[in-house]
């Protein structure tokens, strides 16, 4: 198909002019949004206000999509389970069993903490979430790996909170509108997290691949101790998320650690809960030397 | 007395004779598709990987491509910037890559005029690479080869879309000009 005659300018003066100033508005256009890109690269928060009003327009949009997004994967879940429904009571039963091995394992363990506890003279609560909502949008379509949540400065949301499901580690606040707020995913390629063994205490760095992988790197290089299936959490440094909560299990081993897959897939997740910065004193300092490992300049 | 064929006054987009067409709709609707196009993502989860194709852009390129000179060369200005405050691109991605793509797509026009389903593909599929290419770059990311070969579904899947949306647009486009009320 041709483009229509209407199109060409031919010899009308008029008709080049309006040609040519669509190029030259095009052009500076394309200018503008090389500055405006350079800016934001520059200082990432700088637009966050215009894009906070944005996701606070959409957001009553992405609750009604999660609704339905938990909706329909319980809806699969549930067919699922009725095939399968036999085989996994058998092995339900199983695991029951040795659960409550565990369980009075456990118990004796807590009973241990506590006395050890007392005589340290700790007090540690359960940690009270700041709020508790779904994850309602995320970035679908960039390689940057950001989920957007449905509470913001209103709910007591502030940037730094770690964002956390009932499984595990989802992320940390990133930016803060007025009902809503951006998180950056442990995926992302600018997101790092000291993560220990949960066994031992095997400190490493859990950096986001990008493709829904985590790197877990060894602080301590030498003999890699890590192994298959190895799971860890988080160790509490930098001051941002409190120790001890599940983020990945270990499924490749590599020279300097290894290859983890998440343990809480956000996009399996119901609902998130923010909970407050573990030590808002040591996570400050702690941003001083090493901006580049907790923010790694990223926005 | 001679008798004209029933559908000798008509043409695909219905009789030609007491055709009103509604101009708010006329110039509504791809504006108001691309922009919807560009939410749409937003709102569905895909935290592992980007998944989805960057439909509002993908949008603008059917439209351009299908409707040229509809949508002005600059176009790629306020709707880039909007698509920006979605898409969790540093801002001004999407402005400088969506004027530098209608540019290009007139540029390439002006070149070859006659041109038909295939070489739109093609050139559709180009600008698909290449803007997922640079919109990679820019985004912030450090760029490592897993993270290059996550990218590779979403440019399969776009290209693979922009037939599907190139009909979707044909049907909007039908839309746009049909007729809205009867005169007289």
């Amino acid at each position: 198909m041709a483009p229509p005659s209407s199109r060409r300018s031919g010899f009308s003066k008029k008709a080049q002019y309006s040609v040519f100033t669509g190029y030259l508005f095009a052009s500076l256009g394309a200018l503008l949004g090389l500055g405006l890109l350079v800016l934001s690269l520059w200082q990432p928060s700088t637009f966050a206000p215009l894009r906070g009003a944005a996701q606070d327009a959409v957001a009553p949009a992405g609750e009604g999509t999660a609704a339905v997004r938990s909706g329909t994967g319980g809806f699969f879940d549930s067919i699922a389970g009725f095939w399968n429904a036999g085989v996994q009571n058998k092995e339900l039963r199983e695991e029951v069993e040795i659960a409550r091995i565990r369980l009075a394992e456990a118990k004796a363990v807590e009973a241990e903490n506590e006395r050890l506890k007392s005589l340290l003279a700790l007090a540690e609560g359960e940690i009270e979430p700041v709020a508790t909502t779904r994850l309602i949008g995320s970035s679908s379509t960039s390689s940057r790996r950001f989920a957007y949540i449905g509470v913001g400065r209103v709910d007591g949301v502030t940037v730094g909170m770690p964002v956390r499901s009932p499984r595990g580690v989802v992320g940390r606040v990133l930016e803060v509108a007025r009902g809503s707020s951006r998180v950056l995913l442990l995926t992302d390629s600018e997101s790092v997290l000291p993560v220990r063994r949960a066994e031992d205490d095997t400190v490493a760095f859990a950096e986001g691949r990008g493709d829904g992988l985590l790197r877990i790197r060894l602080i301590n290089l030498g003999l890699n101790p890590l192994k298959e299936g190895d799971v860890f959490v988080t160790s509490g440094a930098g001051g941002y998320y409190r120790p001890g909560v599940a983020v990945a299990i270990l499924t490749e081993l590599t020279p300097d650690g290894g290859i983890a897959r998440l343990i809480a897939d956000p996009s399996a997740t119901d609902f998130v809960s923010v909970e407050p910065v573990y030590e808002p004193v040591s996570a400050g300092t702690a941003e001083l030397p090493e901006t580049q490992t907790l923010d790694g300049g990223s926005e | 007395m001679e008798r004209y064929a029933p559908g000798a006054r008509s043409d695909r987009y219905g009789s030609r004779i007491n055709r009103a067409q509604s101009p708010w709709r006329a110039l509504t609707v791809p504006y108001a598709t691309i922009m919807l196009a560009s939410v749409l993502p937003f709102i569905l989860l895909a935290d592992v990987m980007p998944l989805l194709p960057p439909l509002g852009y993908l949008m603008l390129l059917g439209w351009r491509i299908m409707r040229p000179g509809l949508l002005p060369l600059w176009v790629g200005v306020p709707l880039g910037a909007f698509d920006d405050l979605f898409s969790g691109q540093p801002f001004g991605s999407a402005i400088l890559l969506w004027s530098v793509a209608m540019i290009t797509l007139e540029i390439i026009e002006s070149r070859f005029p006659w041109r038909g389903f295939w070489q739109d593909w093609l050139s559709a599929g180009l600008a698909i690479f290449l803007y997922l290419a640079s919109a990679m770059l820019v985004s912030g990311s450090q760029i490592t080869l897993p993270l290059v070969l996550a990218a590779l579904p979403q440019l399969l899947l776009s290209i693979l879309l922009y037939p599907i949306l190139a009909q979707a647009i044909a049907v909007l486009d039908r839309f746009r000009l049909s007729r809205s009320r009867r005169i007289g």
